[in-house]
């Protein structure tokens, strides 16, 4: 029985190993395992077997089926393999070719640049406030130590609506109308669109946007402004960013100032962007006029405060290097693809 | 403001640093220089030289041979063709390797100069150049001896030598130094002023000139009389008389001074009253008083339509707020602005009244402007002169008058000055100003700052005394500002503030716009900027009827031109003009966005702000249909919230998109925009050829209708069951009511439906579409039966019906 046995078995590995589809490997599973194949005719007479071997030759039929149905799944498992190898062969693609575009589009320098900006402020804790872009006199400049007939007036080349009602010039009339609410303290980031008579040329639009920062609370000081200008001008342009401060006036904040940055381009030697000077000046700033504060309800025997206002599209042309102002307003999608 | 660093050295004598040096410290203290020039910097190996012997050039007749003294052991040997040199002559002489600033002949710019070699002019040598003023850099605006073509030659009164440095003889050896003077340092706008801001600067000592008595006994008040009417806007009125002139040229050093300063030297005293001017800031003005009647000045307000002619010869019309010097006769000037030609001063004067007043800055910054006249001195009293400024300049005047013997000065002055101002007095704060500027500066050093600016301290009182000319200081900020800048703003410390967190934020509606701007950006729509204001004509471009409301605009009544002159109330302007740009540099795709308000008038004229609205405008043209911009619509208004939840409108109300391409974008009674196909003629009207799709969204209604309160539903158990209906309708239906009326039939229990073919077409009979919808019905606690799904569907066609929809057979 045994030697029948290891026949049949000898026998299926043999096809097995010698087939090469996988209908060949059914073949022999049929004529070995099936319901007439030849391990199943041993069984089916085991009848005959003396019950005393009946163990011992179940095992041994056991033991041949269990090593030929491994032998068949393995190989089962290397043809299909071998069938999939192939296939993947047939299906190799040119992965230079150009991957499927979509129409992007891209957002406008200015924007990003004051996102940029926004980030870092609301970081340090500042809260971003609108504003109304006509505005009244009063927020605009009385409120703000520019009283009638101020030659800063003047200065600023304001639209006017009316005698009492204007574009407003600066962002700075939102300081006016949060200070007025007199929640303390503030530490606030006011970006938004201002005008000015000023013709289109390549350095000047009518229309571009200021981004001003305040902040009153009791005991700010001018080394605070400074701090805070000089944090940010590292966060902004980058770690070895210096700032310079020289002194200025403006009629709402006294000390006043002006701040340099070393360019950000040569990083202080001088090139074409900071016109040799290793410079850029970047922005105006000061302790708010004691003035101010009272006029808009704030003891300045109490609190102190700083205010700074950036000029964004001055930011937005030198961070990117663009030589002409009218470009951002012109939205060709020329210029606008490439931020 | 421009200053010659000689100048002030005058009066810092103990100056000594480089044109960078002092430049880079006079910004740091608040003077910010904008530009400087260095004369001679493009000027080398220049000296004085004497021409001993000149011969002619043996193979050229337009040029001579020069044997000339430059105080070497030898003469230099120089071949010129310049004609006007003769022996004895002294001129500038510069040295082989030396360099000059310009070229003869020719008016080209040389940023680096020209550099002069030794070399052989027709065969004879030539050891270096005998210079024009215009070689040096100048003109003979400010050299007048100069010959109008060839070298410059010394005068004889020149105190100069061979071998002298030129430029140094010449005054060329200076640096003019440009400033920005902020409007509140009135006192900069002078020499004296600027020298002061140097000697603090530099902590050097500061001399400025000594003004000495000057005067005859005789008594002005014997010449003239001063009546000021109009005190408000003269609060000063200095005169003195000056006989028996010698009108001649002024001296060298004058003339060079004011050459530095970009003033050419006309005669004696036209030059004494601008040096006064330039030097003290302070404008005077000079009366031939032989023209004045009544010996008599009046100071008053004009009469509405006065005539009056200028000095230069311009007949111009007065106003009531116009101040007016007077004799006691008529007009005579313009006060602080411009004398008249009535009064002028001529060769032939003798005697002269010299004025030196104070006036109303704001007024005459009023007047100049009105009256359209811009001149020096208007701009000088524009910034608010002190009025203890004008008795000083005018006795600086009178000394250099009789200094340089150019008439004799009659005694006493004439000085209406009624509410003499009088200097500040604030109180000494060293604890507050440093707890301002979080620096820790010695009390006494602040003191020792105030005292070189010119404030005096009372220990006793612990005050300050303010000098007058220093207007701009008021109170313990001024003062802490004057302490920072000399103790240097580089030298406060940097800190950040402490005290109570804030927490930053960003406004709801910015978050709203970023999702916007993300959405948008995703599908090809780039960020734009646009104008807030535009032209009027844009109405008629965009087809807007005259009555229409968006012609209720917010005018600005000073613009810079019609194209900028109202504040526009209807967003699509701006796009529309760009992508017009865009189509007209051959662009051919563009899709671009942009956030920007709109001005909506809440009554004309305007006596309230006018409401400011955010819209999102939208447009595109060149690639893609209304469609493609609905679904981008749709995808925003998904991303904030509202799936499914906004209703298209069709509609004709918006004139300029095509009637039968527009909708409104709606949520229940809510408008949040609209959407259409820009009208052909629009498009003409901005010469774009092809398609255009626009949207405008009102930012504040979609802000106020975003939601992004989800809560989790759970994913569906049982299984749901799906019907497919194919419809045949008249083409006038919209698809958006057969869904309005799927939606209000299928209830709770329709999951979901989507459109998925619209034919018109062969099988169709005419004037009919066929609209075929696949609908999923499912329950969320049980298997529907088919009988409850087929209930429903019976009810959609009963009301489908109603529209005349029938089930495609």
């Amino acid at each position: 029985m045994k030697e029948k046995l290891d026949a049949i078995k000898a026998s299926a590995l043999e096809n097995i190993e010698k087939a090469e589809v996988l209908t060949a490997l059914n073949d022999v599973k049929v004529a070995i395992l099936g319901k007439k194949g030849e391990l199943t005719q041993v069984l089916k007479g085991m009848k005959d077997v003396a019950p005393e071997d009946r163990p011992k030759v179940g095992q041994l039929v056991n033991e041949a089926r269990a090593s030929i149905e491994a032998a068949l799944e393995a190989k089962t498992k290397a043809i299909n393999h071998a069938l999939r190898t192939e296939k993947m062969k047939r299906e190799t693609i040119d992965v230079t070719l150009p991957g499927t575009k979509k129409l992007i589009g891209h957002r406008h320098p200015n924007q990003i640049a004051l996102e940029d900006l926004e980030r870092v402020f609301i970081g340090m804790g500042y809260e971003i406030v609108d504003g109304p872009e006509v505005e009244y006199d009063k927020y605009n400049f009385e409120m703000l130590n520019i009283p009638a007939n101020h030659p800063a007036k003047d200065e600023q080349d304001t639209f006017y609506i009316n005698k009492e009602i204007l574009l407003r010039t600066q962002t700075s009339p939102v300081q006016a109308r949060i200070m007025e609410k007199g929640n303390l303290p503030i530490r606030i980031l006011s970006p938004g669109r201002v005008f000015r008579a000023d013709e289109v040329d390549a350095t000047h639009s009518p229309s571009f946007h200021q981004v001003e920062g305040l902040v009153i609370d009791k005991g700010i000081t001018m080394a605070d402004l400074k701090g805070t200008l000089q944090q940010w001008a590292k966060e902004f342009f980058g770690e070895n960013t210096k700032v310079k401060f020289r002194p200025h006036h403006f009629p709402f904040t006294e000390p006043s100032a002006e701040c340099d940055i070393t360019c950000f381009k040569c990083g202080g030697k001088g090139c074409r962007v900071c016109k040799g000077s290793g410079w850029i000046e970047i922005l105006g700033c000061g302790m708010v006029h004691p003035k101010v504060l009272r006029n808009c309800g704030i003891n300045p025997e109490v609190y102190s405060g700083f205010a700074f206002g950036i000029g964004l599209e001055r930011v937005t042309l030198l961070k990117y290097e663009i030589d002409d102002m009218r470009l951002l307003y012109e939205n060709d999608v020329r210029f606008l693809e490439q931020f | 403001m421009n200053t010659p660093l000689s100048w002030i050295k005058a009066y810092v004598p103990d100056l000594d640093v480089t044109a960078q040096e002092f430049v880079d410290a006079m910004t740091l203290s608040g003077s910010h220089v904008e530009s400087y020039e260095e004369k001679d910097k493009n000027l080398d190996k220049i000296v004085v030289g004497k021409i001993m012997k000149i011969e002619r050039h043996p193979d050229a007749d337009k040029l001579v041979v020069c044997q000339v003294d430059i105080g070497a052991s030898e003469p230099v040997q120089i071949v010129t063709g310049a004609k006007n040199v003769k022996e004895q002559d002294v001129v500038p002489v510069v040295l082989d390797g030396g360099k000059v600033a310009a070229a003869h002949g020719d008016d080209k710019e040389y940023p680096d100069g020209i550099k002069i070699k030794k070399g052989k002019l027709r065969g004879v040598e030539s050891c270096g150049m005998m210079c024009g003023i215009e070689e040096l850099g100048s003109s003979r605006d400010f050299y007048p001896e100069a010959p109008e073509d060839g070298v410059y030659v010394f005068p004889e009164t020149a105190n100069v030598k061979p071998g002298d440095d030129a430029v140094k003889a010449l005054g060329l050896d200076d640096v003019v130094v440009e400033y920005e003077i902020t409007s509140n340092r009135v006192d900069c706008f002078s020499i004296i002023g600027m020298a002061r801001e140097a000697a603090v600067t530099f902590d050097k000592p500061f001399y400025p000139p000594e003004i000495k008595a000057t005067g005859n006994n005789e008594d002005v008040n014997d010449y003239v009389s001063v009546e000021v009417q109009a005190a408000d806007l003269c609060p000063r009125y200095c005169a003195r008389v000056v006989k028996n002139l010698k009108i001649g040229p002024s001296p060298k050093w004058m003339q060079e001074r004011l050459a530095s300063q970009g003033i050419r030297s006309i005669n004696n005293l036209v030059d004494i009253t601008n040096y006064v001017m330039e030097e003290y800031g302070q404008p005077m003005h000079a009366f031939d008083l032989s023209t004045i009647a009544g010996n008599k000045i009046v100071v008053r307000r004009a009469n509405d339509g006065d005539k009056f002619v200028t000095l230069d010869g311009q007949e111009r019309t007065m106003d009531h707020d116009v101040l007016m010097i007077c004799d006691g006769e008529k007009e005579i000037g313009i006060a602080g602005i411009m004398g008249g030609e009535n009064s002028m001063v001529t060769d032939e004067i003798r005697t002269l009244l010299f004025e030196a007043a104070c006036f109303d800055g704001t007024n005459i910054r009023l007047s100049s402007r009105r009256l359209g006249l811009a001149t020096d001195a208007a701009a000088k009293f524009t910034k608010g002169l002190d009025p203890n400024l004008a008795i000083d300049a005018i006795n600086r005047a009178c000394q250099l008058i009789e200094e340089m013997g150019a008439g004799e000065v009659v005694g006493g002055v004439v000085d209406v000055y009624p509410n003499p101002v009088e200097p500040k007095v604030l109180p000494f704060e060293p604890d507050k100003m440093n707890t301002l500027l979080g620096t820790d500066v010695e009390p006494k050093q602040m003191l020792y700052y105030f005292d070189k600016l010119g404030l005096s301290y009372d220990e006793n009182t612990n005050m300050l005394t303010v000098p007058t000319f220093r207007q701009d200081l008021n109170c313990m900020a001024d003062l802490a500002e004057e302490v920072a800048r000399f103790y240097g703003y580089d030298n406060i410390p940097v800190s950040l503030p402490r005290g109570e967190a804030t927490v930053g934020k960003q406004p709801y509606d910015h978050m709203i716009n970023g999702i916007a701007r993300t959405v948008l950006e995703g599908n090809g729509f780039s960020g734009g900027m646009c104008y807030s204001f535009e032209s009027p004509k844009v109405f008629d471009k965009l087809l807007i009827p005259d009555d229409s409301d968006y012609r209720k605009t917010v005018e600005i009544s000073n613009p810079l031109g019609e194209d900028f002159s109202i504040m526009r109330t209807i967003s699509l302007n701006g796009i529309l003009t760009s992508l017009a740009t865009n189509y007209n540099r051959k662009n051919k795709v563009a899709r671009l966005y942009e956030f920007g308000n709109v001005y909506l008038p809440k009554a004309l004229p305007l006596a309230e702000l006018p409401e400011e609205r955010m819209k999102l405008t939208i447009g595109m043209y060149g690639e893609g249909d209304f469609f493609t911009l609905k679904g981008v619509v749709e995808e925003l208004c998904e991303k904030v919230g509202l799936k499914n939840q906004c209703t298209y409108e069709p509609t004709k109300e918006h004139p300029f998109l095509h009637p039968g391409r527009q909708a409104n974008i709606t949520k229940g009674k809510l408008n949040i925009g609209f959407i259409g196909q820009l009208h052909p003629e629009c498009c003409d009207n901005y010469n774009i050829k092809g398609d255009v799709y626009v949207a405008v969204l009102d930012m504040p209604t979609l802000v106020m209708l975003s939601s992004f309160d989800v809560k989790y539903e759970g994913i569906a158990k049982f299984p749901g069951s799906t019907r497919d209906l194919s419809m045949v309708m008249d083409k006038s239906v919209f698809v958006g009511q057969i869904e309005a009326v799927i939606k209000k039939c299928g209830g709770k229990l329709l999951e979901s439906y989507q459109l998925f073919d619209v034919y018109e077409g062969e099988q169709i009979a005419a004037g009919k579409k066929s609209v075929a919808y696949t609908m999923t019905f499912r329950a969320k606690d049980r298997t529907l039966e088919t009988t409850e799904v087929d209930k429903i569907v019976e009810k959609m066609l009963k009301e489908l019906g109603k529209l005349g929809v029938e089930l495609r057979a």
